[in-house]
């Protein structure tokens, strides 16, 4: 993060009589959250090109094509909306416009090749319904089945790009009961494979029974500049998975981690981080009976890097909430914001994702305090432009919001 | 005879109701406790009505009143400064214990899914009372919930409602003398369910034709029962000295009355009025659709739930009295649930005599009704509807007591109700807001960092101690 010194430098270095480009804009008097652990200060934000030019306590000086006044109001940058499957699911079970798994192909193969990227349609309703609230990114999940290693997904941007993919490619592992059952009535099957999978890349390709030639050299690549990420929640299994992460020296996160507390020691000397949904209070499964609400408040405590995810995708937009009551369970406010905004890029590959100069600028005034109900996105920026703000739900809401109708509300265009 | 008396002066069907109405009671009853005046705080009383720097004062079980009064030398002063109270919260739509937590397949008892109609089926046989989910949601506020079965099936069954008290049985959880409700269901469930087995129904119009059919078999079992009724009336009449040929007819006709029917008792108890009707609906037009199927047979549709597209009839619902029991922001799950938005509850609110609640169906939503409810409120308001704290608690209180036919016994503090309370830490329309007490008939059941007054169920007990051995 660059200092606020380092900041005024590069205002300073504005050459003083600066054409205004034609996407140039300035906002005033934001309370800027910059997507540290740091409290906000207030700022003006001046953004060029898509980019953020400058960020300090009066750029008053700067003309821009557009101004707008945060009046106070928090700023951040676009949030984080979990690991979903936007843009992969437009309707969850209308079973053709479900993209985020691989079910019919089971052939007894592991396919970590399997890539839900192929199947991303930034058209999906669902990606401005969650980018008006807010979001600006996520992490796209090859959904979990009856599988071991369900597939890669990564980071997208909600820029409406066909292929705004960014950081490194995730590969989705799971570990637990739940889908250990499927596999052969254990989870002790899921290492079992995952041992044999891994034993397998250091023999011939026609030796290969679990993986294809391709799925070997997609697990090669992963294991090299990619990105495991375990589903496991019960205390066992996130320390069978932090030992074989150490083994294969993998990078990897922990996501579900109901039971991280119960381990967080390990968890802070491995430097694995967790992602976990705060809102989980209930022992649901035998895997989570430890299940507490000041789960990220005792993982951040014992130096655990925490991410938040909801498991919802047409309601991730909710990914707020769920910050919001690991504050008042306890997690320190700023750990929460980091991990609303940067610390999911940071993990998984991404840009930097911050108010600072010299990056992209996407980021969201709110009417109140981001990580609260009683809050809402008024205005997000992407790429340096202002958004529509309109979704689908948006334009039903304008539909049948009047009480006037003429010939009726099919005449209603939004 | 002494028995059947009481039901000449009007009542229908009074054998069986009787008979229903004995069948495993509440076993509920409030332990006594000292007067409680809760002081200084900020009341949403739950009637869209707020009060200031006010005082509430509990005594007997209910609330004694809520401004200025008289208090007791043995009351117990809680000093609210700064805090919030409203009634207890109550969620009109929840399985807990009937798909209780941990949710393993032996627990899966919420859908009776062999067959479309199952109205025989009582939501309360199912229940878990050590579900670990009705100590959280106590936590979150709630004192009284409805448990109702799934959306398997066209007719899912009666729903029960209960008190958030733990207890080794429902009977002990049982509200007392609450209407029953019927559970039915619209839509993609029913018919992808039976459709699937390539069975009735596997369409909409199925779905129809099958609800017509139950009503029309409902509405002859009725019928049967007011003829026996009517002539045991007859026949207590000649016994008492006029001896007619018609009530030698009767006093035969006594002699066999219509063999009750478990299925027909709980259909033909809606169509009385007697069960509360609570129909899973999502799609604005089918539940136009339905309001004339209720026309047709003369019953009344209490509540449409789920309802993400209430808000395109929402004077329509708001004309029939129906009211409307949703989610503050889930759409999506399903195509007949892709029109939701954020505005629904604040639209159905907004008409004269509109009933928004926000429900749950939902172990976690259920913990925080308060937070579900200031998201709506905040959409509401975004959207230029101007509604207040002391509006909105309404969506979790009142309305709610109104659709489940308790309104006359709690769901706000109006003096002489159940003394069902909620003290909270601030404004509860916020993420950071939460129940520092939580009151159910006035004894204290629930106290926030106090380990005294947070009851665990009996599946925590004694988990995660290996490690530690």
């Amino acid at each position: 993060m660059k200092s606020i010194l380092l900041q005024w430098l590069m205002v300073a270095a504005l050459p003083a009589t600066m054409t205004v480009h034609a996407e140039s804009l300035l906002i005033t008097h934001g309370s800027v959250h910059i997507g540290d652990e740091s409290a906000a200060t207030v700022q003006d934000i001046y953004i060029e090109d898509g980019l953020i030019e400058a960020v300090s306590t009066d750029l008053s000086a700067l003309t821009a094509d557009r101004i707008i006044d945060a009046g106070g109001r928090p700023v951040t940058p676009a949030l984080f909306a979990g690991i979903t499957a936007l843009g992969l699911s437009e309707i969850g079970m209308v079973y053709e416009a479900v993209d985020s798994r691989l079910n019919e192909l089971y052939t007894g193969l592991m396919h970590p090749e399997f890539d839900v990227r192929a199947a991303y349609n930034p058209h999906s309703s669902a990606v401005p319904v969650t980018r008006v609230e807010g979001y600006g990114y996520t992490l796209l999940v090859a959904a979990p089945g009856d599988r071991t290693l369900s597939g890669q997904g990564s980071l997208v941007r909600f820029d409406g790009g066909f292929d705004s993919f960014e950081g490194d490619s995730a590969l989705f592992v799971n570990v637990d009961g739940y889908s250990g059952n499927r596999i052969g009535g254990s989870r002790a099957a899921h290492w079992m494979l995952l041992n044999s999978a891994f034993a397998e890349l250091s023999v011939a390709d026609d030796d290969l029974t679990l993986i294809s030639a391709r799925g070997k050299a997609a697990l090669k690549s992963a294991r090299r500049d990619g990105i495991f990420v375990f589903r496991a929640n019960r205390a066992s299994d996130i320390l069978q998975t932090l030992a074989f992460v150490s083994k294969h020296k993998l990078r990897a996160v922990i996501s579900g981690a109901q039971e991280a507390w119960l381990v967080r020691k390990a968890l802070a000397d491995t430097g694995v981080p967790v992602i976990i949904n705060a809102l989980d209070n209930l022992p649901g499964s035998f895997d989570a009976l430890g299940a507490r609400l000041d789960n990220a408040a005792l993982l951040n405590e014992a130096g655990v890097t925490v991410l938040f995810t909801s498991g919802e995708t047409h309601n991730a937009r909710k990914l707020r909430q769920v910050a919001g009551s690991a504050v008042a369970n306890g997690l320190p406010y700023g750990a929460a914001i980091a991990a609303m905004t940067s610390l999911p890029a940071e993990v998984f590959g991404g840009q930097p994702r911050m108010i600072a100069p010299g990056l992209t600028a996407d980021l969201v005034i709110w009417s109140g305090d981001p990580l609260d109900v009683n809050a809402a996105a008024d205005l997000v920026i992407i790429d340096g432009r202002l958004d529509s703000m309109k979704s689908r739900q948006t334009q039903l809401l304008e539909r049948y919001l009047p009480s006037e109708i003429g010939l009726g509300r099919s005449y209603i265009s939004p | 005879m002494d028995r059947i008396l009481p039901c000449l002066a009007g009542l229908l069907a009074c054998l069986a109701l009787e008979a229903l109405a004995e069948a495993f009671p509440s076993t509920y009853q409030a332990p006594t406790g000292p007067p409680i005046l809760l002081q200084n705080a900020t009341v949403l009383i739950g009637d869209g009505q707020r009060l200031d720097n006010a005082s509430v004062y509990l005594a007997d079980g209910k609330v004694a009143w809520v401004g200025k009064g008289d208090v007791s030398a043995h009351a117990r002063v809680v000093d609210a400064s700064n805090q919030w109270i409203t009634p207890g919260l109550i969620d009109v739509h929840s399985h807990l214990g009937v798909y209780p937590s941990p949710g393993v397949a032996a627990h899966s008892d919420g859908n009776e899914a062999t067959a479309p109609v199952t109205a025989e089926v009582w939501a309360e046989h199912s229940v878990w009372p050590q579900d670990p989910g009705f100590t959280r949601a106590l936590a979150g506020g709630v004192t009284a919930l409805q448990i109702l079965p799934g959306s398997a099936n066209l007719f899912g069954g009666r729903g029960v409602t209960l008190k958030n008290v733990p207890s080794i049985s429902y009977q002990g959880m049982k509200f007392p003398d609450a209407p029953y409700g019927l559970k039915m269901a619209c839509g993609e469930n029913p018919k992808r369910v039976y459709g699937g087995r390539n069975q009735a129904p596997s369409t909409r119009m199925g779905n129809m034709a099958a609800y017509r059919s139950a009503w029309i078999r409902a509405q002859r079992y009725q019928a049967d029962w007011d003829r026996y009724n009517e002539a045991v009336t007859d026949a207590a009449a000649a016994a008492e000295g006029d001896s007619s040929g018609a009530s030698v007819a009767s006093a035969l006709l006594t002699n066999t009355p219509p063999r009750r029917n478990l299925e027909l008792d709980t259909l033909a108890g809606a169509l009385r009025g007697d069960i509360l009707v609570h129909m899973h609906c999502y799609r604005a037009d089918e539940m136009l659709t339905i309001l004339d199927m209720a026309e047709e047979f003369g019953y009344r549709v209490g509540t449409f739930h789920h309802g993400v597209e209430a808000y395109k009839v929402a004077d329509e619902l708001a004309a029939n009295g129906v009211c409307g029991a949703l989610w503050a922001d889930w759409w999506g799950f399903k195509i007949e649930a892709y029109d939701g938005i954020q505005e629904n509850i604040a639209l159905v609110d907004r008409p004269e005599g509109g009933c928004a609640i926000v429900h749950s169906d939902s172990d976690e939503g259920i913990q925080r009704l308060n937070q579900e409810a200031a998201k709506a409120m905040l959409r509401g308001n975004r959207a230029g509807l101007d509604i207040t704290p002391e509006r909105a608690i309404r969506w979790i209180t009142s309305n709610a007591a109104k659709s489940l036919g308790i309104d006359d016994q709690t769901g706000s503090l109006a003096a002489g109700k159940m003394a069902d309370v909620v003290l909270w830490n601030q404004d509860p329309f916020s993420v950071y807001a939460k129940p520092l007490q939580v009151y159910i008939d006035g004894v204290l059941r629930f106290e926030l960092g106090n380990p005294a007054l947070n009851p665990q169920s009996d599946f925590e007990l004694g988990q995660l101690l290996g490690a530690s051995q």
